[in-house]
C-alpha cells in the first residue's frame, strides 16, 4: 500500500449521523456531540455550538485516544473502547465508532455519566452501522474523489502560483 | 488519509514534518503561523515540555484555497525529534497524506539525520505505507550556518534514490525547483527516483513556504 486509503461521506450520511446524534443528545441530556476521525479531522458537530476551536479540539482528541490505545496494549488490553474525562462542571465521554471514528460527548451537571454511557452504547451501535456502510462504499468513494479533482491540475498549479 | 466532506465541501489532508531533534520542524510551523492570515489558519497547538521541546506534536490547520468549490484544508503536524519519543512519533504518522523531512544541514548532525530518516522509513513500513510512493519532500534547513554540509553530500546520504518500477513513471523528469537536475532519471540502465528537496533557513522563513507549497501541491496532484 502506497499510503492510507481515503474516504468520503455525502450529505445523506451526514443527515443520518445528525439524526442519530440529535436523538442521543435529547435522551442523555448531554450538550454536544462531536465525531472526529482517528487522524484528527472533525467529521460532524451536533448540539450546542462549542465555544472552543473545534479543529484543534479534534486533533487533540485523536491524539488522546491514540495514546490511550497504546497504553491499553501495554497493560495487555486490546483497546480502551471508551474514555471519561471528568471535570468539576464540564465532562467528556469518548467512545470508539467502527475503529475509525471517535464519538466525543460533552456534558455538564444536567446529565449523569451513567445515563450518557447507557445512551451512548446504543448510539454507537447505530453509528457503527452507518460507518460500516460508508466504508463498504470505498470503491464508490474513491471514484467520487477521483472525479472531484480529475483534470484539476491547472487549478492546483494556479493555487500555488 | 485525506477525507472529503461533501456536506461542508472540504478536502482535509494531513501533512507531517519529520526529522531529527532541534532540526527546525516547529520553527517551520511557527513561521507559517506568523505569516498566514488569521482568516485562513486555525490555532496552533504545541504539546511541548517546559524547555519548549516538542513532547507529542505541534498542530496547525491551514486553508490553502479552493479547488472545484472545495476548501483545501491541510493539517500540519510536527513530531518530537528526540529518539526516545518514538511511540508518540509513530502515532502522529497514522493516516498521513504527505511528509516533509526537515534535515539539519550541520555536518555534526549528519548521523542524526540518517538515523531519523531510517526511523521514518521503518515507522511508515509498520503501518504498511511505502515512503517512496507517497508525497514526500526533503527540506535542508539551516543553510546559513558556516558548518552546513554541501547539498550534494546531504543528497548522497539522505536522498540517494530508489528504483522506479512503475513503467508510467519511467521517464526523465526535470526537477522544477533546480534547473539542470532531475527527479527521475536513468542511471546505469536503471530508472531511479529522488524526493524533491528545498533549501531553507526556517528561522528567517527562507524556503518554508516553498517546501509547504511543494508538498501540498504533490498531495493534491496525487488525488487528481
Amino acid at each position: 500500500m502506497a499510503g492510507a486509503a481515503s474516504w468520503s461521506f455525502n450529505e445523506n450520511d451526514f443527515k443520518q449521523i445528525q439524526t442519530h446524534l440529535l436523538a442521543f443528545l435529547r435522551d442523555s441530556n448531554a450538550r454536544c456531540a462531536l465525531l472526529v476521525d482517528r487522524n484528527g479531522q472533525l467529521v460532524a458537530t451536533v448540539g450546542e455550538t462549542p465555544q472552543f476551536d473545534p479543529t484543534a479540539f479534534a486533533s487533540l482528541t485523536a491524539a488522546d485516544f491514540s495514546a490511550n490505545d497504546q497504553l491499553a496494549k501495554m497493560i495487555g488490553e486490546a483497546e480502551f473502547a471508551s474514555l471519561v474525562h471528568q471535570g468539576e462542571r464540564e465532562s467528556m465521554y469518548l467512545a470508539d465508532v467502527a475503529k475509525r471514528v471517535i464519538l466525543v460527548v460533552l456534558f455538564d451537571q444536567r446529565a449523569t455519566l451513567g445515563l450518557v454511557k447507557l445512551k451512548a452504547k446504543s448510539v454507537v451501535g447505530e453509528l457503527n452501522k452507518v460507518f460500516a456502510e460508508m466504508f463498504n462504499r470505498v470503491g464508490t468513494g474513491q471514484a467520487q474523489q477521483k472525479g472531484l479533482l480529475e483534470g484539476a491540475e491547472d487549478e492546483i498549479d494556479k493555487l500555488f502560483g | 488519509m485525506s477525507m472529503i466532506n461533501y456536506a461542508s465541501r472540504e478536502i482535509n489532508c494531513k501533512l507531517v514534518y519529520y526529522g531529527p531533534g532541534l532540526g527546525g520542524k516547529t520553527t517551520n510551523l511557527e513561521h507559517i503561523y506568523g505569516k498566514v492570515s488569521p482568516n485562513t489558519r486555525g490555532k496552533m497547538i504545541s504539546l511541548a515540555t517546559e524547555t519548549e521541546r516538542t513532547l507529542f506534536f505541534d498542530f496547525l490547520p491551514v486553508d490553502l484555497g479552493t479547488i472545484r468549490g472545495f476548501k483545501t484544508r491541510f493539517h500540519l503536524y510536527t513530531v518530537p525529534g528526540q529518539v526516545y519519543y518514538n511511540a508518540s512519533r509513530k502515532l502522529i504518522l497514522k493516516g498521513v497524506d504527505g511528509i516533509v523531512f526537515v534535515a539539519d544541514s550541520q555536518i555534526e548532525r549528519m548521523e542524526a539525520n540518517v538515523e531519523s530518516m531510517q526511523n521514518l522509513y521503518d515507522n511508515m513500513a509498520e503501518y504498511g505505507y511505502d515512503l517512496t510512493k507517497i508525497p514526500f519532500v526533503i527540506q535542508y534547513n539551516k543553510r546559513d550556518l558556516p558548518n552546513a554540509a554541501p547539498i550534494k553530500d546531504l543528497q548522497a546520504s539522505l536522498n540517494p534514490g530508489w528504483p522506479i518500477e512503475d513503467a508510467t513513471r519511467q521517464k526523465q523528469t526535470p526537477d522544477p525547483a533546480h534547473p539542470g537536475e532531475t527527479l527521475v532519471d536513468k542511471i546505469g540502465g536503471e530508472w531511479v527516483g529522488h524526493a524533491p528537496y528545498h533549501e531553507a533557513v526556517a528561522v528567517r522563513g527562507d524556503g518554508v513556504f516553498d517546501t509547504l507549497k511543494a508538498v501540498s501541491k504533490f498531495v493534491l496532484k496525487t488525488l487528481s
